[in-house]
């Protein structure tokens, strides 16, 4: 017998649904089951750095926002660093880095409080702009959708990040930089993902 | 400088793509460009982990989660089980997983769904645990029904449990659905069909495990799932993808 590789296979990804909010945001759903529902609170009450909170949209290639998406987000603290052992350093206690949210059952906005993640180690000796990584699933996306969203007041920083310059169509890369208002005294990042169309945000094949 | 072990490229011809005009609710909700490949930095290397102050000890049985004291759901008993492990065959411990269903009559506990057949006032439908050192984990539930749903005329959605699962790595984030061993419904069903390899569809189904059973009590099935391997990097003192 010649050598046989012993790898196996990714299982495959089906739809998250439209009753993903069951098993994870079960709140939603209508029902309450667990003594705490996962994804509530990014950063823990120790996080250094600026508060901000960031909303948005998903809309569909109709133009309709998506009423039934659901949002993971994974980022690094106001350090850099990811709370992970290999996440570039120590994080505060409390700082988890992660969140869950979804889009309102009328209106498709969704919204998520966190601190402004710092640079991250990119490759080699590149910084990463800071960003947040998103993962998008609902009815009809037969696989997560990863993207990245990065920050409006951040040009300089921005502009030398090793990830946005692989975007080869410049116009493209301002799908995911994320526009800087105010709000009752807190910035507010707007970030309306396009599933499709003209203006159709860059996913990422991480 | 040494790169850290990076994750395996995701073998895209497993995998659904996003345009799949049978999966109508697909066509709209698929983008048309091109994703942009990135290799791994440390954004897609790491991701959350959790603990067992994060759930309590009874979230993975659905039979009692959420039923009256002293009473239970309807339906057929059963153990879902098995690993969770990476491409390297490797087990991933201490990973969350989440699974949530229907009811014995095909019918979700959400405000949305507003089919003929009843809500079980016995049944939430949602579960979660922390596979073990080895990757293992199990959850006591019933087994769903089959339910009808809007695409086609006449769709029916084969006997499933929805299935997340985390892994060390935010790349190895994955949704899944498991199916069940025999059902008729699954080599005509648009969702399944969306998966381009029939091999790959067999491995989301859940196979009989009689061994697994408990005598009187309840019927079991197996569910491996596997998530995403990583590179070793050899020349270093650790085997990362190891």
């Amino acid at each position: 017998m010649p050598q046989e590789l012993a790898y196996l296979k990714e299982s495959a990804s089906q739809t998250a649904g439209p009753y993903v909010h069951i098993g994870l945001a079960p709140g939603a759903a209508g029902f309450d089951i667990y003594r705490q529902e996962l994804g509530h609170d990014i950063t823990g009450p120790n996080a250094k750095g600026e508060r901000i909170r960031v909303e948005g949209r998903v809309v569909d290639g109709m133009g309709a926002p998506i009423k039934d998406v659901l949002l993971e987000v994974w980022q690094a603290n106001a350090d850099g660093h990811y709370a992970h052992p290999e996440g570039g350093g120590d994080v505060e206690d409390g700082f988890r880095g992660w969140g869950r949210v979804i889009s309102d059952f009328d209106t498709g906005e969704w919204s998520f409080e966190t601190v402004k993640p710092g640079t991250t180690k990119g490759r080699n000796v590149s910084m990463q702009a800071p960003h947040l990584n998103l993962w998008i699933v609902a009815r009809g996306i037969n696989i997560g959708l990863n993207t990245r969203m990065y920050f409006g007041d951040e040009a300089q920083a921005n502009a030398a990040d090793p990830v946005l310059n692989l975007i080869e169509w410049k116009h493209r890369r301002a799908t995911l930089i994320a526009d800087r208002s105010e709000a009752s005294g807190l910035p507010v990042y707007r970030f309306d993902i396009q599933l499709q169309g003209e203006n159709e945000t860059v996913f990422f094949d991480v | 400088m040494t790169q850290p072990g990076e994750f395996y490229q995701r073998d895209r011809t497993i995998q659904p793509p996003a345009f799949t005009p049978d999966y109508k609710t697909s066509v709209a909700r698929s983008p048309r460009y091109s994703m942009i490949s990135l290799q791994n930095s440390v954004s897609e290397i790491t991701g959350p982990r959790f603990g067992h102050s994060d759930i309590d000890a009874g979230d993975n049985d659905l039979l009692t989660n959420y039923a009256k004291a002293g009473e239970s759901p309807i339906g057929e008993r059963i153990i879902l089980h098995g690993r969770v492990l990476n491409e390297n065959a490797c087990p991933v411990p201490n990973t969350l997983v989440e699974i949530w269903q229907a009811n014995a009559g095909g019918r979700y506990r959400h405000k949305k769904d507003t089919y003929l057949a009843p809500i079980d006032p016995n049944f939430g439908g949602c579960g979660r645990t922390l596979t073990d050192e080895n990757g293992y984990f199990f959850f006591r539930t019933v087994k769903p029904g089959a339910y009808p749903w809007r695409n086609m005329v006449n769709n029916w959605r084969p006997a499933h449990i929805h299935v997340s699962v985390f892994g060390s790595g935010f790349v190895q984030r994955l949704i899944t659905q498991c199916y069940f061993e025999g059902d008729p419904l699954i080599p005509i069903c648009p969702i399944v069909q969306t998966i381009p390899d029939p091999d790959a569809i067999e491995q989301l189904t859940a196979k009989l495990d009689l061994n697994a059973t408990i005598p009187l009590d309840s019927i079991a099935y197996k569910f491996d799932i596997v998530l995403r391997g990583r590179r070793s990097t050899l020349f270093e003192n650790r085997l990362e993808g190891n």
